[in-house]
Order: C-alpha cells, then structure tokens, then sequence
C-alpha cells in the first residue's frame, strides 16, 4: 500500500532552489533512509512532503486536510526540543493528540506499548527534560510511536546516540516496517543505513540522484559524485558492512 | 489540575467574599450581604453595589485575565519570562490614558479615560498586525512588542515632560501604578465583555499549547495551525490586557509570577496551566486588593505599587532557588 506519493516536488528555501522535479513512493514496510551531503535538502524534502513548508507539484501527504495528516505521519524533527519539564509519560500522551480526546483505553494503550518499545518504563514518571540526551530522543521517538500511525518520518533520528542505541533504535524501525508501517529516516551514517534500511534514496545536486537498495545506491561512482568520498564494503554472513575510508582531493 | 481546583476555587471564592467585606465603611460581614443582595435604602446599598462589588468584579477579573495571558504568552513563546505586557498592548492603553488625562479629555466624562485607554490598544494591534503581519514568527512578534513597548513608553514620558502643570503630572504618575479604587459598575461594563471575549480566545488554545511542548514544527505536523494559534495568543491577550489596564491601569507582576508558581503544581503542562494560572492570578489580584485596603487604609496604597511590591522578590526567590537546582 503506496503511504506517500510524491510528484515532481520542488521547494525553493529564501528564493534558492533547494530541490527540483522529485518524485518517489513509500510503501508499508519499507524503511527508506534518506541520504545526501549537508545541505542536499534531506530535510527540506520531508518538511516538503508533510506540507510543513511551501513546495511545487504535488505531495499525496500536504494534500491532505491537517488533522487527517496527523493520523497518517508522525514527524519527529531533529531539533528535539522539549520546552517544559514534563513528565516523560506526559510527553509520550502528547503523541495522543490527534486521535481526539485523551485518556481513552485505546490511548493508554498507545502510550503504553510506546513506552514500552522504547526501553522507557524506569523514566516513565522522571521529568523529561533532565534525562540524557540519548534518554531524551527516545522518549521523543515514543510520543511518535503513540501517534500511531501509519507512516514515520524522522529527522536523523539518530544523531547523538550511543552505538547500543543508535542500533536498538533502527531495529525499532526495522520492526515497525515488518509490522506493515512506512518508515522515511533522515541517516548520516551511511554503514548504519546500508545495515538496517531496505531501500535508500540518496539526495544530491539538487534531485534524487539514486533510489533502490543499498549496493545499487553506495557505488563507488555515485559516492564518489555525492560525498566526494571512497568506502570500502564487504558482505559478511552478519550482513553487509560499509566504511568510508578517505576524501576524494 | 484536578488537585488544584479543589484549593484554588474556594480560594478565590472567599477571596471574593473579603473584598466584598473589607473597607473604610466599618460594617458587619452580614450586614454588608444583606445590603448587597437584598437591596434596600440606606447607604450601605450602595456602597456594597456601587462601590466594592465592581471592585471584586474587576479583582477577580483583571486577575483572571493577567494569569491566563501570562500562562498563554509563556506557552506560546516556551518560554518562562514571557508576560503579557510583551506584545506592546498595556504600554500603548497607557499612553492613550495618559493622552487623556494631560488634554483634559478624562475630565470631561467618567469613561473618556478607559476609552482612550481601549483606543491606544487597538491602535498596538493594528501596529502589531502589520509589524508582525500573517507569516511572521515568534521572534518577529517579540520584537514588534519591544518596539510597540518602547514607543508607548518614549511618548508618555514626552506627555509627562511637557505636561504644564504638576497636578496633571501627578494624576498620570497615581494613574500608571494601577489601582482599583472607586471604580464604578460603568467600568465593569466596559471592561468586562472585551475581557469575556479574550478568553474566548485564549482557553481553547490548551492544547495547541501543550503540542508546542515539542516546538513548532512537530506541533504543525500534529495538526496545530500556528498562524491561527499566534492570532489567537495576540489578540486575547490584547482584549484582555487592553480592556484590563484601560479600567485599573498597570498591574504588574501578576502575569509573570502566578504562572511560575503554579508550574510544577500542573506537572509543567500548558494547557492545564491555563486556568490554573487564570484562578492563581484571580487569587493573586483579589488578595492584594485587599491589603492595600488594610495595610494603610488612609493612604491610597496603589495596587500596582503592592503586586510588584511581593512579586519581585518572590520571583528572586524562584529565580535563585532554581539557580541553586541546576
């Protein structure tokens, strides 16, 4: 079941071009890493598909009414922020809000297997805002795991966790996909994503520049046009393994 | 908010009871209901139905208001040290007060001065509309407030300046402590519905509020329209900032501290924040209209001058205290 569709989408940022003419679906159970050098507008293409910033051409996400949009995608952004001290509990129910009132069975329910999922019943009553950043980003991705819905986006989710959860936390996307979800990830590192994602669209000179399983998009020739890098990668019977080794002068 | 009400409610209850009873006219606690409610000739009549209950009225009401807006502006903004009086609006109903009682206007019938008051509101709205305008962020509102603020400020201090006589100065200077001394009905009726409608606004933004928790991005995808949201938070705190400090003046304080108190009572969330800081200030205000009628009953103690009086170094406290926890 096509999840997101998108059709010839380009978004300007400020009067400069950012992305031109891109146009791709997301399936359940696909988990879609989205890859590209800083600034390949991996961000500006998921704010542009959830209608969060203005875009050209047509997103099946944007086009749909807010509140429906809500129930369809989760978005966590990069920023993380979380404002007040609330409880990590009362940050999860957050993720509840666009299913209507709160407090129903089905809620507690939600908020519950999300926190669950995420390794969070020792914080679950801790206030949020005095956990460690690791701590923090999960429960952010437990409040979007509440939302419930069918298709994920997140904004390098990752960044800024230890390896033990840096793994654990792709597994859960992994899961979630088998489980039927979409699932779109914003990855820097590359050897995680060649690793746990099923599919990875790689953003660079302003469009998609490759879109299918890892080995057919982290060629040499293509990383060597997108990073300017070199990398060495094996198939171990553990699962393939991927390293940039150099900068290319 | 469950464990608040039942503390905050008969708080502000009997709050609202002191202020009905307490005053220079030494009368008894029941003597002054019966005059209140079952009427009558005689004085006490009317200095129970003309004199104190717009008095209360406008205690709990401007209270009300303060909190509310303090706990809004704060959710909208994230941030702890926002107030109401950022967005320009109490500065420019000054200003317009003040343009009143220097050109005499305010002598010339009892409500020219609250008018003018609501006339230098709307004109920082419509300020803050085009400053801020439709796509505008939180940031560009800010600073439109500072600017409006500012200019409000520049203006009155020219008014004072060149103000012929000190009496007219003076009157200015009582007027902008804020006071809610012989305030009559004709104050309440005025002020009242534009305050109604400003929380018409601003309660409905509990949630949008609590889904800002995440910052404005993750809010949008939630389904909170923030445009919306933005104009909802302007415009019911100018309705009710406008409306209040046209009848009392400026009443510091209020807004800024009775949300930080009652924070980490609600488990921080904004939207139960709401009407929690909406009773708290309620409480805040009603109370301290009572002390300045006990403390120095012969001295005109102004209200404004007492909130920020306790509210200052109570919020040294908090601001030391959480110092001392980070």
């Amino acid at each position: 079941m096509t999840l997101l569709s998108l059709r010839n989408l380009s978004v300007s940022l400020r009067g400069r071009p950012v992305l031109g003419g891109v146009s791709l679906d997301v399936g359940g159970g696909e988990l879609v890493g989205l890859i590209g050098p800083n600034g390949a507008g991996k961000t500006s293409l998921m704010r542009a598909a959830l209608g969060l910033i203005p875009a050209e051409g047509d997103s099946s996400l944007a086009a749909m009414p807010a509140a429906a949009r809500a129930r369809h995608a989760a978005w966590m952004p990069q920023s993380r922020e979380i404002a007040w001290p609330v409880s990590v509990e009362a940050l999860v129910t957050l993720g509840r809000m666009p299913h209507g009132q709160r407090g129903t069975v089905a809620d507690r329910a939600a908020v519950d297997a999300a926190i669950a999922r995420m390794g969070l019943e020792p914080f679950r009553h801790r206030t949020a805002t005095r956990l460690s950043g690791g701590e923090q980003a999960r429960a952010l991705i437990a409040r979007a795991l509440a939302q419930d819905t069918p298709l994920l986006m997140a904004d390098e989710p990752i960044a800024g966790l230890d390896p033990e959860h840096q793994i654990a936390t792709l597994e859960t996307f992994a899961a979630l996909a088998r489980d039927g979800h979409g699932v779109i990830l914003s990855l820097h590192d590359l050897g995680l994503a060649a690793r746990h994602c099923t599919r990875l669209i790689l953003l660079a000179e302003g469009g998609v520049l490759a879109d299918g399983p890892s080995r057919e998009v982290l060629t040499d020739d293509l990383l060597a046009r997108a990073f300017r890098i070199r990398a060495f990668h094996a198939d171990t019977p553990d699962g393939p393994v991927f390293q940039p080794t150099r900068v290319i002068r | 908010m469950k464990r608040l009400a039942p503390i905050l409610l008969p708080l502000v209850g009997l709050l609202c009871l002191g202020s009905l009873v307490i005053g220079p006219a030494d009368v008894g606690v029941a003597d002054s209901l019966r005059a209140l409610v079952a009427g009558g000739e005689g004085p006490l009549t009317l200095v129970m139905r003309e004199i104190r209950l717009p008095r209360m009225i406008l205690a709990l009401a401007i209270g009300a208001s303060l909190g509310l807006a303090g706990a809004a502006m704060q959710g909208y903004l994230r941030n702890p040290l926002a107030e109401p009086g950022l967005i320009g609006v109490s500065g420019a109903a000054a200003l317009g007060a003040v343009i009143s009682i220097q050109t005499g206007l305010a002598a010339g019938f009892a409500l020219a001065l609250p008018l003018a008051a609501l006339a230098g509101a709307v004109m920082a709205v419509l300020l803050l509309l085009a400053l801020a305008g439709p796509r505008g962020g939180a940031l560009t509102l800010i600073l439109a407030g500072i600017a409006i603020s500012a200019m409000a400020g520049a203006l009155t201090s020219l008014v004072l300046n060149l103000s012929p006589n000190p009496f007219a100065a003076n009157e200015i200077v009582f007027w902008m402590m804020g006071s809610l001394a012989d305030r009559s009905m004709s104050h309440v009726w005025l002020a009242l519905p534009i305050m109604v409608v400003g929380w018409a606004l601003l309660l409905p933004l509990a949630r949008p509020l609590e889904a800002l928790t995440l910052g404005e991005d993750a809010a949008a995808s939630m389904g909170v329209n923030l445009t919306r949201v933005r104009w909802q938070v302007v415009l019911g705190t100018a309705c009710v900032i406008g409306a209040g400090t046209a009848v009392a003046g400026a009443i510091g304080f209020v807004g800024l501290v009775v949300p930080h108190i009652l924070r980490p009572l609600v488990g921080a969330r904004p939207g139960p924040l709401l009407i929690a800081s909406a009773l708290g200030g309620a409480a805040m205000v009603l109370a301290a209209d009572i002390a300045v009628r006990m403390i120095l009953p012969g001295r005109d103690l102004k209200l404004g001058v007492l909130t920020a009086l306790v509210g200052a170094p109570f919020f040294l406290h908090l601001v030391w205290r959480t110092g001392r926890q980070a």
